[in-house]
């Protein structure tokens, strides 16, 4: 196990950014989310969740496809490059890099998606522990380990010290280059089991880290989807993006054009299942009710994922959408609310 | 004179209304009147048919300055139109101002159909002061320069 | 609050009113939901508290369309949107028995959050009638406390005032919270260089994701169909593909609700990036009060709305490059 002194941290990213693109957590204007690293940038390693989640590094919000020129009599058509470039990402924690392995299912899978699979081939993940796991996380119920990121490269911060150690091949191979920073420690490994007992300890402590999810899988289609409990549970919800746009693991998006005089561009975007015009077709739009559009989203994340996927949820327990509906729903409540229903029955 | 720099062609779109601004134009045009090829009319009903968005879409395509144009109020063909227009366009320039786009990118002149000499003046005096501000960078989209 | 529940219990056992407009407790001691209820029952999780500061009145448009009338609370802000949502016959003033409630400030989780409190258990003197000054706020990584206003949602700093603008009748008492004035923030930035301007907002708004919560959550946004919601628009609804869009979209979603909007916060409320969108409104309200006398939209239902109306003597548009 390698360590670094804390203080340290802005020649690591000096020395990774020398090689490869680094994205790494930046406050901008109040708010930290993902940003590519610049030396005048405001690193915040502090901030337990991004107000976006790290998917934009592999998933872009919004990406070019390619574009249509026009010059003269002639057209010509430019797709847009694949990613070529290595780059890291640090400071993803464990639910984020669960994310990854949701996306990995719906844009790995057959017919791959070439844009996404070159970045998931030439991204690093650097994965940090949770040191102070919050209120609205909870991770555990799916599965996941906030003091054990599974990704390239974990880090714990111990102390004024950052612990590193390479999970897989990707990982060592950032380690090899930047090794002339860290220090070797035998005592590290001990270190950091404290520190991830220590995290296991605060996990115990949170209200939602047991939620139960007894009942909610792939089999349990129609039950859940006829349920009345829908119909209540919706009605506050004010059919913006928020939570599907925070959400680390959502990865529906629309393809549009953009014609900008003698070029058209296409390009896809993010897309939220709580918009009025998501799917629609020649025919209309199949969702015609907030009701439906609403439950669309959980149904997708905690029955139809699962179906497809042996039983993966596509929620990773990040707690995004609970710190961020503006009228605080969230995935919780739902499931929650279906408890209460069992109970009464 | 700032004609000479070959570097920067302005595009700038004229929203001129279709009663006395355009008739305007139409004089200025007749008396031989010349205003510079960068000025593109667009004519409109009224000058109160400038929906803001127009404005803003013209920047995003590419516009360098909007110039609205219309009758003199208290002569709108449609009696109070520009009233109208006026407060929207007042309200439109003073947020654009407030978020730091340069204000002479944006102007209103009152254009009757007998003032084919003021439309003229006009539309040099204002692509004068476009080409002394140069290319609009804060409010275009970027796909639209290529 | 009990007086609350048991006022909404008289009025649905006497057949007043059909449903109750409130909210509901949550999970954590800061996330009530609006929600209705419709029986006695139902009302035992009916919360109002500090953390109620979601805008009740946007939701009255669908209730107007229910069957019988539904007992709203309205908070004194939000009293000026429902007047608004009436003189834009939106909502149906005989669909709603209006319960203004007291008001001494609300909290705002985010702002609560970002002075480094994390892990929340409890909060104690958030409750409308705790008298104390302080949150106690118990985590699991010790005991914190913050003055109350410190807790408190940007609006409530530059409220309003107490009075109810419309209400059948009013429950509890309101506090004082205004301690700052409304057009400092605009003033500030419009004494800025275009430059500094510019930064300004090209920075804030370039944390824009487009997730439309600002929109959604306005009650003065309340157009069947959004222009950006059209799929012939060109310029896309929900991508930020350019630093333009998000400024286009901005503006004129503010234009759009010039001179109807009532300043009630929602929008820098709900925006998950924390962009104060309120300095956009503002400005327009700041611009019509200096321009064409002041203006409160929201404080009646029949006076005529700046932008369609117009004297002779209007100041021409390039006033804007005179002022400086």
């Amino acid at each position: 196990m390698y360590k670094i002194a804390k203080e340290n941290l802005s020649a690591l990213f000096q020395l990774i950014a020398e090689t490869r693109e680094l994205y790494l957590p930046v406050k901008t204007a109040g708010q930290t989310n993902f940003a590519a690293w610049s030396e005048d940038a405001e690193v915040d390693l502090d901030t337990l969740k991004t107000v976006k989640s790290a998917k934009d590094a592999f998933f872009p919000q919004s990406e070019g496809l390619y574009t249509v020129k026009k010059e003269g009599k002639k057209m010509s058509i430019e797709p847009e490059r694949l990613k070529e470039q290595d780059f890291v990402v640090f400071g993803m924690k464990a639910c984020d890099v669960k994310g990854l392995e949701v996306l990995d299912k719906v844009f790995l899978s057959d017919p791959v998606d070439t844009f996404y699979a070159a970045r998931r081939d030439h991204g690093t993940v650097v994965a940090m522990a949770c040191h102070e796991p919050e209120e609205t996380c909870f991770c555990k119920v799916f599965g996941v380990d906030a003091a054990n990121p599974a990704s390239d490269v974990a880090v714990w911060t111990v102390g004024d010290e950052l612990y590193w150690k390479a999970l897989t091949e990707k990982g060592e191979a950032l380690t090899e280059s930047v090794k002339e920073l860290f220090t070797e420690d035998g005592a590290g490994e001990a270190a950091v089991e404290a520190e991830k007992e220590n995290i296991h300890k605060i996990v115990e402590k949170l209200p939602y880290m047991n939620l139960s999810l007894e009942g909610w899988n792939g089999d349990a289609l129609s039950e859940k989807f006829d349920s009345p409990v829908w119909e209540e549970l919706y009605k506050p919800c004010l059919a913006c993006g928020t939570c599907t746009f925070v959400c680390p693991t959502c990865q529906c998006y629309d393809i549009k054009d953009y014609t900008a005089g003698n070029s058209v561009s296409r390009y896809r975007c993010w897309d939220s299942c709580m918009y009025s015009d998501f799917t629609m077709m020649a025919h209309g739009n199949n969702r015609t009710s907030q009701m439906q559009r609403f439950r669309q989203r959980f149904m997708h994340k905690l029955v139809y994922y699962p179906a497809n996927n042996d039983g993966m949820y596509s929620c990773v327990g990040c707690g995004r959408c609970v710190e961020k509906c503006p009228q605080a729903l969230n995935i919780v409540k739902v499931v929650k609310a279906f408890q209460n229903q069992g109970g009464e029955k | 004179m700032p004609l000479e720099n070959k570097e920067f062609k302005p595009k700038i779109v004229a929203f001129c209304c279709n009663w006395c601004s355009y008739a305007g134009a139409d004089l200025a045009g007749s008396s031989r009147l010349t205003y510079p090829a960068d000025v593109k009319i667009i004519r409109v009903p009224c000058s109160c048919r400038v929906n803001p968005m127009f404005i803003l879409r013209a920047f995003e395509k590419g516009a360098d300055g909007v110039i609205m144009c219309g009758c003199h109020p208290g002569d709108c063909h449609y009696s109070t139109g520009n009233y109208y227009a006026r407060r929207r366009m007042t309200l439109l320039f003073s947020m654009l101002d407030y978020i730091g786009v340069e204000n002479g990118r944006t102007r209103v002149e009152w254009v009757s159909a007998a003032e084919g000499v003021k439309f003229s003046e006009t539309m040099n005096s204002f692509v004068e002061k476009i080409y002394s501000l140069g290319e609009n960078v804060r409010l275009g989209d970027l796909r639209c320069k290529s | 609050m009990q007086e609350l529940i048991n006022r909404a219990k008289e009025l649905l056992a006497d057949g007043t009113v059909a449903r109750v407009l409130g909210w509901k407790a949550g999970d954590l001691p800061y996330n009530p939901e609006p929600a209705y209820f419709e029986t006695e029952e139902d009302l035992k999780d009916f919360v109002y508290n500090g953390f109620c500061g979601a805008n009740l009145s946007k939701y009255m448009i669908e209730a107007s369309k229910l069957e019988g009338k539904t007992m709203v609370c309205l908070k004194p802000c939000d009293t000026y949107s429902f007047n608004q949502l009436i003189k834009e016959h939106r909502v149906d003033r005989e669909k709603a028995y209006i319960v203004g409630v007291g008001c001494k400030g609300k909290l705002d989780i985010e702002r609560i959050k970002k002075q480094g409190i994390k892990g929340i258990e409890s909060i104690e003197g958030a409750e409308i009638t705790d008298e104390a000054d302080t949150l106690k706020i118990q985590t699991i990584y010790g005991e914190k406390s913050i003055s109350y206003a410190d807790g408190m949602l940007e609006r409530c700093h530059v409220c309003k005032g107490k009075d109810h603008m419309i209400f059948d009748e009013q429950i509890g008492e309101s506090k004082e919270t205004k301690d700052a004035e409304r057009f400092d923030e605009v003033a500030k930035i419009e004494a800025m260089s275009p430059e500094e301007k510019f930064a300004y907002f090209r920075s804030e708004l370039s944390k824009c994701i487009r997730c439309n919560a600002c929109r959604n959550a306005c009650p003065a946004c309340s157009c069947r169909k959004c222009v950006f919601d059209s799929n012939k628009f060109d310029s896309s609804q929900k991508a930020n593909v350019d630093s333009f869009e998000e400024k286009m979209f901005h503006i004129i979603r503010a234009f759009h609700v010039a001179g109807r909007c009532t300043d009630c916060g929602e929008c820098s409320r709900v925006c998950p990036q924390g962009i104060p969108l309120h300095l956009f409104n503002r400005k327009f309200i700041k611009d019509i009060d200096e321009l064409y006398g002041e203006y409160q939209a929201g404080a009646d239902t029949d006076s005529k709305a700046p932008l369609t109306n117009y004297t002779f003597e209007d100041a021409e548009p390039s006033i804007v490059g005179k002022r400086g």
